[in-house]
């Protein structure tokens, strides 16, 4: 994982749930190309493809809520997506996103300030988002839980844990 | 200082004497349910090159979503998952015709007080009906415990709801739970443990709690909570796994609470959630008169004999309207079967139902896919967009009772009127 993620922010509000995230009838897939071509398209014209024009999500609370489908994160990834912001996360999609390498952070701060389109830079090593030159902060995330997270998913950390016994 | 449910099993199942909220604790999971994803598990445990499981007997495989196959694409998932369960002698396996994993895991004596259970479906909160612990994880990590036997958990702080008076006829535990995800909204629990208390938890039957822990989830819980009590051991009685006895869990009297919600179930009527988010809820007074297409008595929330049962009380003797499909998906494939010795698969289908077989059905899209413009009433949990179909649908969520006199009407009704 790269120490640095920058880019632009596509904003969303409160309680965006894993079946708009990727609706059910997808979940027969698993790879991020095929997940991604479905991402957000219930929310109609234009989806996902414009969401292919931004890097980072910004949420309100409760991001990822309802099923404890992994694709949801699969999917985002899949739509070149290289973090998440968010007031808040449902815990299923939390773990989910850690285990499948997607950067997330609680940052319920930063979420008004930001809009559609603003360029943000999350400064992994110091905790902090930059915004228009002002600072915020994020809670960094348990050591043996980053550590997943570093490895890029928790399969890859699994193999490395396999290969040392 | 004591501690809460969900503490005392996070506790045993770390191997600790106690463990308090915020902590970050190694638990090794009783139980690893897996449904029609086990298909992406085994393709993780090889991705990892992993080839032995840590404990066979504690994997269960249930086929629930999508079953029996609808495509080949389906039919191949299915034969993995079927094929990893006999090459690895997982006797905790049923195939497309058992019903909804969590109903038929309960139903089989595979859930016990205090048993800490991780699976593959966010409704997995059900299992706490009986006392256990139950949260849903992806199947990443569910391939990880079958490996390790192990996932790292957060010790949950818990809420306390408690419960007094006693439910109007025609109300159920369903209108108690869209009152309180519409009060406390779709994260007012989040990340939280629930636990159910007072003299009316007592007094409601372990149906009308599985419906409680189940729906839950949709408050943001981690686990919810009904302690076991008299009601719970007759449950289990005669039914429990051989490997399993019953040992009811419980919080201690000075247990410390993050908060305290009273709930006097006296003054609760029928709630309906809707589209497009759950914690829409309105009272029926707010929705009545909506023009219904369909009709699904189905899902984990609401399609155990007893939900059937109420279906079939007002329904008996009267016809479904016209313009609405009643489709009823039993839970599982003992409810089926109750339903059919009682008469009620009979009632129902005079009535003008049409029965599918036991499974998720409708509610994880899979028969009963709804147009644009067609409005949906369900007894299931989730109300998302595009959730059964087309995404100009427009999907209500509503008790069993709601559903039955809805149905007859042709518009959201008022159940009361038949009691």
């Amino acid at each position: 994982m790269e120490s640095t993620l920058q880019g632009r922010v596509y904003k969303f509000g409160d309680n965006v749930n894993s079946d708009i995230i990727i609706p059910g009838r997808y979940l027969i897939y698993i790879d991020r190309e095929r997940l991604a071509q479905h991402a957000f398209e219930v929310l109609g014209e234009g989806f996902p493809a414009k969401l292919r024009e931004f890097q980072i999500l910004v949420a309100g609370r409760n991001f990822g809520c309802g099923s404890a489908r992994e694709q949801a994160a699969t999917a985002i990834q899949g739509l070149g997506i290289q973090a998440v912001v968010a007031c808040s996360f449902a815990r299923t999609f939390y773990r989910n996103a850690i285990n499948d390498g997607l950067p997330i952070f609680e940052c319920p701060e930063l979420y008004p300030d930001v809009q559609e389109g603003d360029s943000l830079k999350i400064d992994l090593a110091a905790s902090k988002i930059q915004l228009r030159g002002k600072q915020y902060a994020f809670p960094q995330l348990p050591d043996s839980v980053k550590k997943i997270l570093e490895l890029g998913g928790l399969a890859n950390y699994l193999k490395t844990q396999l290969a040392g016994r | 200082m004591g501690h809460t449910i969900a503490e005392k099993i996070l506790a045993t199942k770390s191997g600790r004497t106690s463990v308090r909220p915020g902590e970050i604790i190694d638990a090794y999971p009783d139980l690893v349910m897996s449904h029609t994803a086990t298909w992406r598990s085994v393709s993780v445990m090889q991705k990892v090159g992993a080839t032995k499981l840590y404990d066979p007997d504690r994997l269960a495989v249930v086929l629930d979503h999508i079953a029996p196959a609808k495509t080949e694409k389906n039919a191949t998932d299915q034969q993995v998952s079927r094929n990893f369960a006999r090459t690895n002698g997982i006797n905790k396996f049923y195939d497309v015709d058992a019903g909804i994993a969590h109903l038929v895991l309960m139903e089989a004596g595979h859930v016990a007080p205090g048993d800490l259970i991780v699976g593959t479906d966010s409704h997995c909160t059900i299992y706490g009906s009986l006392g256990a612990l139950g949260t849903g994880i992806g199947y990443t990590e569910v391939a990880s415990v079958w490996i390790t036997g192990k996932l790292w958990m957060k010790v949950p702080e818990t809420f306390k709801i408690v419960l007094s008076g006693k439910l109007a006829p025609g109300v159920y535990s369903k209108d108690l739970m869209l009152h309180l995800i519409g009060s406390l909204g779709a994260d007012g629990c989040g990340y939280k443990a629930v636990e159910f208390h007072g003299d009316a938890t007592t007094g409601l039957s372990v149906s009308e709690r599985m419906t409680m822990t189940n729906l839950a989830m949709e408050m943001g819980v981690k686990c919810a909570f009904v302690p076991p009590d008299a009601k719970t051991e007759e449950y289990l009685r005669g039914r429990l796994e051989a490997s399993k006895r019953y040992q009811p869990v419980s919080a201690d009297e000075d247990a410390v609470y993050e908060k305290e919600l009273p709930v006097d179930l006296g003054n609760l009527g029928p709630m309906v959630a809707c589209p497009h988010e759950v914690e829409n809820t309105k009272p029926i007074q707010e929705v009545q008169g909506t023009r219904i297409d369909q009709a699904f008595l189905g899902s984990c929330a609401n399609a155990k004999y007893e939900d059937l049962e109420v279906a079939a009380r007002i329904l008996k003797g009267r016809r479904v309207h016209p313009n609405v499909r009643l489709i009823i998906t039993p839970g599982s494939k003992q409810i089926l079967l109750e339903a059919s010795k009682t008469g009620v698969f009979q009632t129902l289908l005079e009535a003008g139902g049409m029965f599918t077989n036991p499974g998720c059905g409708a509610c994880a899209g899979d028969g009963g896919i709804m147009a644009d413009g067609e409005v949906c009433l369900s007894t299931a949990n989730r109300n998302f967009i595009g959730r059964m179909g087309s995404s100009k649908a427009q999907i209500y969520l509503s008790s069993p009772a709601t559903l039955a006199a809805s149905a007859i009407k042709g518009v959201i009704s008022d159940p009361r009127e038949f009691f």
